[in-house]
């Protein structure tokens, strides 16, 4: 087995050999949950702008602009001291306090306001406003979340682009159902990603190998459930990691807790029942799980790195806004985070506990299936994931095979939700606790 | 399904009859509509069979293709179909007022069903490249109309758009029943639910509805039966002898549109005993520009629509599909309590009692100026699931809105920063406020046509109709 390192550096190698040659006015790379994404970001725009490039970078939403900001901003500073990077925002945006200690970072609502800095980075939603200006270069983060009316409104902005972003997450969605333009090349539903490549399929393609961030627990059931194709590796190997507790248990959730830190995994099955979404016992169970771990004093290690799971190092997932803030009122921990799968993008966490999309539910439909919502859940943590439901999920499934229409011209999106739950399912049945 | 139309649909099954889940109706409808009731041959793609057609519930029109796979008696039919059509959008004459068309009021068309529906956007589709000279010409209103059709087609797709209804979802929007929404989608057992006749029960009703011998099918498709064991013959007499057979196809298809002609209209007289909702003359407004805007291009010898949108057209429409989406939810639901309350359910808004109102409130803004911001404090019992800093408005006072400042034990405070020219609430006032709010504000700016991004293609060819279009087969 190679390295994983090695592996990955020949991959950004390629990636960075493909920008200097300039032979291409675009380039995608695919990265599956946690390969280090942003670093290849940042390692990108550091490569433009000291070529003295400047540099346009978007991003979806303004968690994501100011995380990359506060990445890129560091790297900049050391490489380039007298270059900035400017933050378009709307009117009105108070800037975090995190962004405020940067010496090489402006914020402004307007263009101008940002003097010409090295690096712009804003929003798509921002972008699609800045008008005139072209940009030799651009590099669009999340492109996969991006939907391609907003590739359309802002590619007259730049003249290449490095497309960044994680073909198994969420795909852009639209509060409107048209079949009109299936089959089209550039059908406005899709993913800017997907008719960047259908239009020019000379747009090299690369793919980063290696996730950091998940356990080795999670390798094969997350590259066989959403990366059925291409699959990844992760780079620490068997043993590496683990959860600790500082404390003993013997409750039922200390059960989960214990099935999590030896699997990594752990389905806690409620008895099977149809419920309304904000489903009383499951966010009980839910908060109760989270709550648990910090009494518990969870530790993770790292190799030999032994770190305590504080509240900001777990996280929370559900299907919905409603579940999302019944499960915060009654957690009621200011510290730990609970949001929606969408919301939870790109984030890491040492320990994810979801609400299943299908738990209590007497249909499964197309949001529901969503392979992307699933895989952003099962994909967050570094240590353990643990998943609540109803009994009952694989009977669910059966009953409502994927019966999605197939339209002439339209890429068939694999792995379906469908699929991508059975083999979920599959793989976590074994590590079942009853509640 | 929202919670308030899961437990409609539930209190239906209790109550045996279908439950309103609305208090006003959504829709416009209009004084003189034409109701099309479409009938295609089954087993060729949009193949006409007949139109039961008319302004009139007392004297509907009847138009046959008396042999649907020929070519010709499509022609004849869809030039007929065209002459009612047609005559009945010149109902609507549209001025110049300066350089823009106006019209007073706009046509609107009814048909069944979903299918119809579909039925309408294909035919459209199909006869409006047709030529008027050359090979194959047609009678000059045939593409006119296809322009036409098509243009109701497209603007039913625009949410909140009355242009072109189709009953059955008109009807589902209005009242739950306690059936499933396949069942919804035969109109007869829908309206079996809601307006059972005299003497019967919604549920015999809607059992009734589902004996295509009481209740022919309401199209576009066709009853099985009906097509070996009555229509088959009819067919193969009028090749045999057309005069003396017309007649007895007419019978036939009179009978399977008849029932369904007048279920349509008895849709249309439900709808009109609900009392319009405060916005719906607004988007009826949008739909009467709309409409002088179509009559104008084709006034101008309008070019038919292209088959497919190109990149730039394409992301236009979705935006203002989107943008027509969420304007007609806030509409819909701060014109009628019963919608508001699907958002009351999922703590998206909340109704109360004022129970605080500090108006004199005053804080500094971000150039250091004291401005005006008043405090509504409610007390309410629904579940409130709204973040600090939430945007809310209120139906009562569309144009004042603020954000959410604390929630805290059953106490909302709201502070009022915009519209403050509106009267505050007082204490004691039953108040809502919602934070599913209009967007506002324009979309972003996509760039011409001739300008698509290497993204997306790059600049399309401009569309020319070509012979090929015009040669399209009906097949």
């Amino acid at each position: 087995m190679t390295d994983p390192a090695a592996e990955a550096a020949r991959t950004t190698e390629a990636i960075l050999a493909d920008l200097r040659s300039g032979a291409h006015r675009g380039i995608v790379v695919d990265s599956p949950p946690g390969a280090g994404k942003s670093t290849l970001v940042v390692r990108a725009a550091l490569e433009l702008a000291l070529a003295g490039e400047r540099l346009m970078i978007v991003a979806q939403t303004n968690e994501q602009v100011d995380d990359l900001i506060v990445r890129l901003s560091a790297s900049l500073f050391a490489a380039r001291p007298d270059a900035r990077i400017g933050r378009l925002s709307r009117g009105g945006f108070t800037a975090p306090p995190r962004l405020a200690a940067l010496p090489n970072v402006v914020v402004a609502s307007g263009l101008a306001d940002l003097n010409d800095p090295l690096v712009t980075i804003a929003t798509a939603a921002k972008w699609a406003h800045v008008r005139d200006e072209v940009w030799p270069w651009a590099i669009v983060d999340e492109a996969y979340q991006m939907r391609s009316d907003a590739l359309l409104v802002l590619a007259a902005r730049f003249e290449r682009a490095l497309f960044v972003g994680d073909p198994g997450q969420l795909d852009p969605f639209s509060t409107v159902e048209n079949d009109r333009w299936r089959g089209l090349t550039w059908d406005p539903m899709q993913s800017a990603i997907s008719v960047l490549l259908r239009n020019n399929p000379s747009v090299p393609v690369h793919r980063l190998p290696v996730s950091w961030r998940l356990p080795y627990s999670a390798q094969d059931v997350v590259a066989s459930a959403f990366y059925p194709f291409t699959g990844f590796r992760t780079g620490t190997g068997p043993g590496e990691r683990e959860l600790g507790f500082r404390t003993a248990g013997h409750g039922v959730e200390d059960a989960v807790l214990t099935t999590a830190a030896k699997t990594g995994w752990s389905l806690v099955e409620l008895p099977r029942r149809h419920t309304l979404r904000t489903d009383g016992e499951a966010v009980e169970a839910v908060a109760a799980i989270a709550r648990r771990l910090l009494e518990r004093g969870a530790t993770a290690r790292d190799g030999s790195a032994v770190t305590p799971v504080g509240p900001s190092r777990i996280a929370v997932g559900a299907a919905h806004r409603d579940q999302v803030a019944a499960i915060r009122a009654v957690l009621d921990h200011p510290e730990i985070v609970v949001d929606t799968a969408n919301r939870l993008q790109g984030r890491e966490y040492d320990v994810t506990v979801f609400l299943h999309p299908l738990s209590g539910r007497r249909d499964a439909t197309a949001f529901h299936l969503e392979a992307g919502r699933l895989c952003v859940l099962a994909s967050r943590h570094r240590q353990a994931c643990i998943v609540v439901a109803r009994a009952g999920i694989r009977d669910l499934l059966d009953a409502h095979p994927s019966s999605a229409p197939v339209h002439l011209g339209d890429p068939v999106k694999f792995p379906d939700g469908w699929a991508a739950n059975q083999t979920m399912l599959a793989h976590l049945e074994p590590h079942t606790v009853s509640w | 399904m929202s919670a308030i139309a899961a437990y409609a649909r539930a209190l239906a099954v209790v109550e045996g009859v279908a439950q309103p889940i609305t208090t006003v109706a959504h829709v416009h409808v209009a004084a003189r509509p034409l109701v099309l009731v479409p009938l295609a041959l089954a087993g060729e793609a949009n193949a006409p069979l007949a139109a039961m057609v008319g302004t009139d519930p007392a004297s509907p029109r009847l138009l046959i293709v008396p042999q649907p796979r020929d070519r010709q008696l499509r022609f004849a039919f869809a030039a007929s179909l065209a002459d009612v059509v047609l005559s009945y959008l010149d109902e609507f004459p549209v001025a110049l007022a300066g350089e823009e068309p106006v019209a007073a009021d706009a046509p609107q068309l009814w048909v069944p069903n979903r299918g119809g529906l579909a039925f309408l956007r294909l035919f459209g589709r199909s006869t409006r490249f047709r030529r008027t000279t050359g090979e194959y010409p047609v009678a000059p209103g045939v593409p006119v109309l296809g322009r036409w059709l098509t243009w109701f087609a497209e603007r039913s797709e625009y949410p909140g758009a009355s242009a072109l209804l189709a009953a059955t979802e008109v009807l589902g929007a209005h009242w739950a029943t306690g059936q499933s929404a396949l069942e919804d989608a035969n109109l007869a057992a829908l309206l079996g639910w809601i307006d059972p006749p005299a003497g019967s029960s919604a549920r015999e009703a809607a059992r009734e509805a589902e004996d295509p011998t009481v209740w022919p099918p309401a199209g576009p498709s066709t009853d099985p039966s009906f097509d070996n064991e009555v229509l088959a013959p009819a067919i193969a007499a009028y090749a045999e002898a057309p005069e003396r057979s017309t007649a007895r196809l007419e019978r036939a298809l009179r009978g399977q549109t008849f029932p369904t002609w007048e279920l349509t209209w008895r849709a249309i007289e439900l709808m009109r005993t609900l009392t319009p909702g405060g916005s719906v003359a607004v988007r009826w407004a949008a739909d009467c520009r709309q409409y002088a805007g179509f009559h104008r291009w084709m006034a101008e010898d309008g070019l038919p629509q292209a088959r497919r949108d190109g990149a730039v057209a394409a992301a236009r429409r979705l935006l203002r599909l989107e943008w027509a989406q969420q304007e007609y939810t806030v509409s819909r639901s701060f014109d009628d309590p019963r919608v508001m309350a699907d958002f009351r359910v999922t703590g998206e808004a909340f109704r109360g009692t004022v129970t605080e109102v500090d108006a004199e409130r005053r804080v500094e803004n971000e150039n250091g100026n004291l401005v005006k911001r008043p405090l509504v404090v409610v007390r309410t019992e629904d579940p409130v699931h709204l973040a600090v800093g939430t945007a809310v408005g209120s139906p009562s006072r569309p144009k004042q809105s603020g954000r959410v400042l604390e929630t805290d034990a059953g106490l909302v405070t709201v502070e009022i920063a915009k519209g403050l020219r509106e009267a505050l609430p007082r204490v004691g006032d039953d108040v809502t406020y919602s934070s599913v709010l209009s967007s506002g504000g324009r979309g972003p700016n996509l760039p011409p046509v001739e300008d698509t991004p290497w993204t997306h293609g790059g600049p399309p060819e401009p569309y020319v109709p070509t012979d090929e279009d015009a040669g399209e087969t009906w097949e």
